[in-house]
């Protein structure tokens, strides 16, 4: 990677190894990401991109027959370490997932979830992380008037943006995207895009997606996983004008995956 | 007849469709079989609740309805009989209040560690375990009731008499046990796993994720669990009637025997009484009582299952 502008890690991730049982899904990972950036995770179905961006947060160790090895440094800290809270991880790194999963709630409710749970508890904070997170996620001006009413009632790409709002609720450092926008039409794809962009200045997004066009757009940095292993990380550009492999190449032109 | 096997595949669908089809005999036959099952069941019901009501009538021609409803007396056996049914309703929804005492915390106790802390293998074992415990016949918690809880509570409880509202109370409790668990891990379970994910990714413990997202979201089909336990112990009968006694009475002292409405009805089948006479009748004026408390704790019930459902 260009070491000129070296910004501070967010991430550090050195030999990561990870077996659903017999299945050795993420072989060696080792990648850095640079904080307040926008990194992309492409390639075929399969190739553990979702698992990677969970071993993040340390979602994947919900799974009883997941054994994981090597290290991830969260802002210099072990997150694998056996003193570090996963509950203070997942506070600092929030998640949007694939589906929108808002709770069956209202969309207030939805939002002060987090902070409720964590112990603020007067209405008038709430009412302010309210407003303040559904306006970060560009969803105020069409939620502000309905509030109280069920979060299922919106469309699925107003509730994909609640999600990113109750995830912003808590003020974490980092969010983790799992293909965001799959499930979602084009023009609310492309409000999250930019909603992404807005939110790099304050946070640091690490995002899958198997749109090599969405990657190319919104991302600084970009890695390519093939099988379990990185093939290649770079910047996005790089990736994507003159890529070092061939592999790469191959995927990022269509010819495979 | 051709050979069939000589025939292409499309061939023999169409010798069997333009054949027959939904215009054959069965085909118009089965939808008036199945009207009739329909039919006899419905009748069936109606018959019983009109027997009720006929014979609740002709109670109610010799005694007061006033005496029934405003006294709190019921000595249907003295030479001069009282019937107010208020002492029968306060036995059985003390049993009833005591069997919710355990089997509501049981239960949902249960439900949650199944639904959500127990391993894939335990759920898997622990589920048919506890239907095959809502099957015990009713008769033989009675007698586990009367000859095992009772003397235990009596060493423990010095005022305990041999037949009291607390024993029986228990035991119900614990025969609902399996029925509320069962019926709220189903609840529990139908709620989408995406949901518990949502709640863990924003740095949920376990126990929060359960209380706070978990259980509001099932909250409709746990609480109609409680109301059908509700309704299943006031219309329990073979416990109460071996170790509850026959003393209907007022209040909530639990250490002392009580009659519930059931028990009664068993104790003027078992006994004497003469056809036609007011304490034959009285049976059936006690049956429409104990036919109007469980019906409405099951319209209950259904209301709420439904009023409350989330739909994911
Ligand atoms: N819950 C799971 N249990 C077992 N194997 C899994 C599980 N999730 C993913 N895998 C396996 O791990 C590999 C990577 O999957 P995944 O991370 O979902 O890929 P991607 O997100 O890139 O499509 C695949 O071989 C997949 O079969
Ligand atoms: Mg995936």
């Amino acid at each position: 990677m260009n070491t000129e502008e070296k910004a501070p890690l967010a991430y550090n991730v050195e030999q990561l190894n990870l077996w659903y049982a017999d299945n050795h899904a993420l072989q060696d990972i080792s990648m850095e990401i640079p904080e307040k950036s926008v990194t992309a995770i492409i390639g075929p179905s399969g190739c553990g991109k979702s698992t990677f961006i969970k071993t993040l947060n340390r979602m994947t160790e919900m799974n009883p027959i997941v054994k994981t090895n090597g290290s991830i440094k969260y802002r210099e800290n072990e997150i694998f370490a056996k003193d570090f809270s996963v509950e203070y991880l997942r506070t600092k790194v929030g998640m949007v997932f694939q589906n929108p999963n808002p709770f069956p709630k209202s969309i207030y409710e939805n939002v002060i979830y987090g902070p409720k749970i964590h112990g603020i508890k007067d209405k008038k904070t709430l009412d302010e992380i309210v407003e303040k997170s559904l306006k970060k996620a560009a969803i105020w001006d069409e939620t502000k008037d309905r509030l109280k009413e069920n979060a299922f009632g919106l469309s699925g790409g107003q509730q994909q943006r609640l999600c990113i709002a109750r995830c912003l609720a808590i003020e974490p450092d980092i969010i983790l995207m799992d293909e965001p926008t799959s499930a979602l039409d084009p023009i609310s794809t492309l409000k999250i895009e930019e909603l992404i962009q807005e939110l790099k200045k304050d946070y640091t997004i690490v995002i899958v997606t198997h749109n090599m066009q969405q990657a190319a757009r919104i991302s600084d940095n970009t890695a390519f996983f093939l099988n379990g292993v990185i093939v290649e990380y770079d910047q996005t550009d790089k990736i994507f004008s003159s890529p070092a492999k061939k592999e790469t190449e191959d995927y990022i032109s269509g010819r495979f995956g | 007849m051709e050979d069939r096997s000589k025939l292409s595949i499309s061939e023999r669908i169409e010798q069997k469709t333009k054949g027959s089809g939904s215009s054959s005999f069965m085909e118009k036959l089965m939808p008036a079989v199945f009207l009739l099952c329909a039919i006899i069941s419905i009748l069936t019901t109606l018959g019983i609740v009109f027997t009720l009501l006929f014979e609740t009538v002709t109670f109610f021609r010799g005694v007061p309805f006033a005496d029934f409803f405003a006294s709190t007396e019921w000595y249907p056996f003295f030479s001069e009989p009282q019937y107010g049914i208020w002492p029968l309703v306060n036995g059985t929804l003390l049993v009833a209040g005591i069997a919710m005492m355990v089997a509501i915390p049981f239960g949902l106790g249960a439900a949650i560690y199944l639904s959500e802390y127990a391993s894939e293998k335990v759920r898997k074992t622990v589920k048919p375990v506890l239907e095959v415990l809502a099957g015990i016949p009713t008769i033989v918690y009675g007698f586990f009731a009367l000859t095992f809880v009772t003397p235990i509570l009596r060493a423990v409880i010095p005022g305990l008499d041999v037949f009291n509202a607390l024993s029986p109370g228990i035991i119900i409790g614990v025969m609902i046990i399996p029925m509320i668990a069962s019926l709220s891990e189903d609840a529990m379970s139908s709620v989408p796993n995406s949901i518990r994910e949502g709640a863990f990714a924003l740095g949920a413990t376990r126990m929060e994720v359960t209380v706070k997202v978990v259980l509001p979201a099932a909250l409709s089909g746990v609480i109609a669990s409680f109301v059908l336990g509700i309704s299943r112990a006031i219309g329990e009968t073979m416990i109460v009637s071996v170790a509850g006694g026959a003393s209907p009475g007022m209040g909530i002292d639990p250490t002392g025997a009580v009659q519930t409405m059931t028990a009664y009805i068993v104790q003027v089948v078992k006994g004497d009484a003469g056809f036609g006479t007011p304490i034959y009748y009285s049976i059936y004026a006690v049956g429409m009582t104990l036919f109007v408390f469980t019906l409405a704790m099951n319209l209950l019930a259904h209301y709420i299952s439904r009023r409350f459902r989330e739909d994911y």
